[in-house]
C-alpha cells in the first residue's frame, strides 16, 4: 500500500545526508581516474575500450594502457580498417587524444570515415535532453509519489566532459559529425608528407620507421603523456593508430621479398614502440598485412613483440562466402596472443574458434556455431577442413595435426 | 618461487648447486613464468643477481615478484639485484638524442653486426664482486645471471652466432670462474622440423644453448590441443651429472599457472580431470 506523500516526505527530509557520517570510503589516491578508462578486475591494470565491446571481452576487459594490439589484416583490409576506425572513434568519444599514422591514405581521410556513435547518454556540445531515470514520472517533478526514494538523486546525469560509459556502440552507416570529431585533438603522420632526412642512426631501422618513432616520442613529450612528468594536472590517454605497417608503402620490403634486406626493421620499430608505450599513458593499435609476409617465423617475432594479437580472416572473395554454413558470419577471428601483465596468469579466451560479423550497430564476435545438419545424408565437410589448419600460437596451441588427436 | 618446481629440481634456497647453466625454452608457448620463479628463488637464496630484463618493464617483474613474496625494489636498493631495463635504455639509442646518457649495454641496437660485447662487459662488471670491505655491505652468495630473453636479441638483428658467443663468454665468467649460475630464456616459433630456412637463427641458438647447458626446461603446449585447465607441459632434462656418471634424465610434467604460482603434476593427474 502506497504511503501518502506527507508522511513520507518528512522522513526523507529529516534523514541526515550521507556525508555527515564518520565512515569514509577509503579511496586509493594513487589510482589515476581518467575518463574512458577503468581498472581491470583481474590485476588492476588501467584499461581502455577498443570501441568494439566483444573485442574488449576477448582481451580481458579492454586494452591495457601501455600495450600494443596487433591486428593481422584480412585480405582486402576492410575489417581491420574498421576496427582501427572503431578504436579512433572511441578515442574521440572519450576525449582522448589521437595519433594516426599511415603511408597509404591521408590520416584526415581516415578520420573523416569514423563511424558515428550511437549517443543516448553521451553529453556533447549540444545537450541531449533525455531523462536518466525511467521510473521518474514525467509530469510531477517536484515531489515524487511513487519513486520517492529517488527524490534526492540528480535528475539528469551531469554533463561530463566525456562519457562515463566504458564501451560505446557505433552506427557504421553514418560518419561522425565534424563537430564531435574536431573536439578531439589529433596528431597526424602521413609518410609522403614527411621529409626524408638522412639518419645517422643505426642501420637496422629504416628511415620511415625512425621518423615515425621520433614523431611519436615528440608528441608524447609535448603533450605530457610521459609517466615521468609529475602528475599535477589531469591526465589523458593517447591513442595511437598505425595503419598497415610492414607494407611496401613504408619502404619496407618485408612483404615483397622472401629474404628481405630490412628483415629487422619492423621488429626493431616494435621494440621501440613498446619502450615508448610502457613509459607513457598511451595505447596503440597496429595493423600489419600478414598475408603478404611469407616468413612465418618473422610473423611470430612480430607477434611476440606486441602484447595482444588477433588475426582476421574474412570470407570475402573466398569460397567460404557462399558456403551455407558460414552465412551468418563475415569472417573468422583468431586470437594469437593475450598478454599477462603484472601477473603470472593471462586470461585466455574460452574458445578458440571465433567468428565475427559486422552489423550496422555492432561488430560482434561470437563463437563459431555450425547449425545442425538436418539432412538425411551427411553433406557437411569435416570440421577440421573448415576451420583451416592455421596453427594457433597460444599457451596450449599446436593443433596442426588435430584431425588425429582428440580435442580437450 | 614455486614449491613444486623446487621439489622437482631438488633445489632449496638454502642449498643451491653452483655452476649450473639452466636453459628455459618454449615453443609456441610462454615460459616466462619460470623466469619469475628463478628470480624469486635466487633472491631468496641470497645470491647476487644480475637480471637482463629486455622485454618487459621493471614494474612488471616487480609486481609479479611481489606476489611471489620478494621485493625487487628493496633488493635493488640493497645491491643484491642489478637490473638492466632493456626497454628504457634502448629508447635513447633508437631515437637519437643530443645527449646520450645511460649505460652502453644496449649498444648493439646501434649496429647489431658489432655483437654483444658491450652487453657482456655490463654483465661482467655486475657479477664480479667489488669486495670493498665496507661496513654494512652485506655479503651475497654466488652470482646469478638471468636473461629474459635471448630470442628478442635475434629479433633486433643480432646474429645467432653472436648470441652464442655471448652466452659462452657469460658461462665462462659466471659458471666456471665465479661458480655462479645462469638462467636463460629462449623462445622458438613453429614446429621443430621446419626446414624452410626461415627460422634457422632461433633453432641454431636453441641447439647451441642446449648443448652448453646442464639443465633444460622445455615448455610446450599440449599435443592434443588447447585446454583451459592445463596450460601445457614442461619437459625437464638433466644433461650432466658430475661424479654420478648418470646419463641424461628426462621427466615430463603438466602445469597450470595460477595467480600466485604454478602447479606441476604428472601427466593425466590434473585436478580438473581427476
Amino acid at each position: 500500500m502506497a504511503a501518502p506523500v506527507n508522511s513520507v516526505g518528512k522522513p526523507s527530509a529529516e534523514r541526515p545526508p550521507f556525508n555527515s557520517t564518520s565512515f569514509q570510503k577509503k579511496t586509493r589516491s594513487k589510482l589515476i581516474s581518467i575518463p574512458g578508462t577503468r581498472p581491470s578486475v583481474q590485476n588492476g591494470q588501467l584499461l581502455v575500450s577498443t570501441g568494439v565491446t566483444s573485442l574488449d571481452y576477448l582481451l580481458g576487459g579492454g586494452l591495457a594502457v601501455g600495450t600494443v594490439l596487433l591486428i593481422e589484416e584480412d585480405r582486402f583490409d576492410s575489417y581491420s580498417r574498421m576496427i582501427l576506425k572503431y578504436f579512433l572513434a572511441e578515442g574521440v568519444v572519450c576525449r582522448h587524444e589521437l595519433f594516426v599514422a599511415s603511408a597509404q591514405d591521408n590520416p584526415d581521410d581516415i578520420l573523416q570515415e569514423l563511424p558515428a556513435p550511437i549517443l543516448d547518454d553521451v553529453a556533447i556540445h549540444k545537450p541531449v535532453e533525455q531523462p536518466r531515470l525511467s521510473c521518474e514520472p514525467q509530469d510531477n517533478l517536484d515531489a515524487m509519489k511513487i519513486a520517492w526514494r529517488y527524490q534526492n538523486l540528480p535528475k539528469v546525469q551531469c554533463a561530463l566532459a566525456s562519457s562515463s560509459r566504458f564501451g560505446h556502440y557505433y552506427d557504421v552507416s553514418k560518419t561522425m559529425e565534424p563537430e564531435i570529431r574536431q573536439a578531439a585533438k589529433c596528431h597526424r603522420f602521413y609518410l609522403p608528407e614527411h621529409p626524408t632526412q638522412s639518419s645517422t642512426t643505426n642501420s637496422r631501422m629504416i628511415e620511415s620507421y625512425s621518423a615515425l618513432l621520433k614523431s611519436l616520442q615528440e608528441a608524447i613529450h609535448r603533450e605530457g603523456f610521459d609517466l615521468s612528468t609529475p602528475m599535477s594536472m589531469s591526465r589523458n590517454i593517447l591513442r595511437v593508430g598505425l595503419h598497415s605497417l610492414g607494407s611496401a608503402l613504408w619502404n619496407d620490403d618485408l612483404s615483397c621479398h622472401d629474404d628481405p634486406m630490412h628483415s629487422h626493421a619492423l621488429t626493431t620499430f616494435l621494440y621501440g614502440l613498446r619502450a615508448l608505450l610502457r613509459s607513457s599513458l598511451s595505447v596503440a593499435v597496429v595493423t600489419v598485412p600478414s598475408h603478404l609476409i611469407q616468413d612465418r617465423a618473422l610473423m611470430g617475432n612480430i607477434t611476440r613483440l606486441c602484447d595482444n594479437a588477433i588475426a582476421l580472416e574474412s570470407f570475402k572473395g573466398s569460397e567460404r562466402e557462399t558456403n551455407p554454413l558460414y552465412k551468418d558470419y563475415h569472417g573468422l577471428l583468431h586470437v594469437r596472443q593475450v598478454p599477462y601483465l603484472n601477473c603470472l596468469a593471462s586470461q585466455l579466451p574460452d574458445h578458440k574458434d571465433l567468428a565475427f560479423k559486422l552489423k550496422r550497430k555492432q561488430f560482434s564476435i561470437e563463437r563459431l556455431h555450425l547449425p545442425p545438419d538436418l539432412s538425411e545424408t551427411v553433406s557437411r565437410v569435416s570440421r577440421g577442413e573448415l576451420a583451416g589448419a592455421a596453427a594457433v600460437a597460444s599457451a596450449c596451441g599446436s593443433g596442426t595435426s588435430g584431425n588425429k588427436h582428440l580435442d580437450f | 618461487m614455486f614449491t613444486e618446481l623446487n621439489s622437482i629440481l631438488n633445489a632449496t634456497p638454502d642449498s643451491i648447486t653452483q655452476g649450473e647453466f639452466i636453459l628455459v625454452s618454449d615453443r609456441q608457448s610462454d615460459a616466462s613464468f619460470l623466469i619469475h620463479h628463478f628470480l624469486s628463488f635466487y633472491l631468496r637464496a641470497r645470491c647476487k643477481v644480475c637480471f637482463l630484463g629486455l622485454v618487459q618493464s621493471f614494474s612488471h617483474y616487480s609486481a609479479i615478484s611481489q606476489r611471489l613474496g620478494v621485493s625487487l625494489t628493496q633488493a635493488r636498493e640493497k645491491g643484491q639485484l642489478i637490473f638492466l631495463e632493456g626497454l628504457k635504455e634502448s629508447l635513447s639509442i633508437l631515437i637519437p638524442q643530443e645527449t646520450t646518457t645511460g649505460s652502453q649495454a644496449m649498444d648493439f641496437l646501434r649496429d647489431p653486426t658489432v655483437g654483444l660485447q658491450r652487453l657482456y662487459e655490463f654483465v661482467r662488471s655486475s657479477v664480479s664482486s667489488d669486495g670493498g670491505g665496507e661496513e654494512g655491505l652485506e655479503e651475497w652468495g654466488p652470482p646469478v645471471l638471468l636473461v629474459d630473453d635471448v630470442s628478442v636479441l635475434l629479433s633486433l638483428g643480432v646474429s645467432a652466432g653472436a648470441a652464442l658467443d655471448f652466452s659462452h663468454y657469460c658461462r665462462a665468467t659466471v659458471c666456471s670462474q665465479l661458480q655462479g649460475n645462469i638462467v636463460m630464456l629462449v623462445r622458438c616459433h613453429g614446429e621443430e622440423a621446419e626446414d624452410d630456412g626461415s627460422d634457422e637463427g632461433s633453432e641454431w641458438l636453441l641447439k647451441g644453448l642446449t648443448h652448453q647447458c646442464s639443465l633444460t626446461l622445455h615448455v610446450q603446449g599440449l599435443p592434443t590441443g588447447y585446454c583451459r585447465d592445463i596450460h601445457g607441459q614442461v619437459e625437464v632434462c638433466w644433461r650432466r651429472r658430475r661424479g654420478d656418471g648418470q646419463h641424461t634424465q628426462k621427466k615430463l610434467f603438466q602445469y597450470k599457472v595460477h595467480d600466485k604460482g604454478a602447479s606441476f603434476f604428472a601427466p593425466g593427474t590434473s585436478s580438473a580431470v581427476l
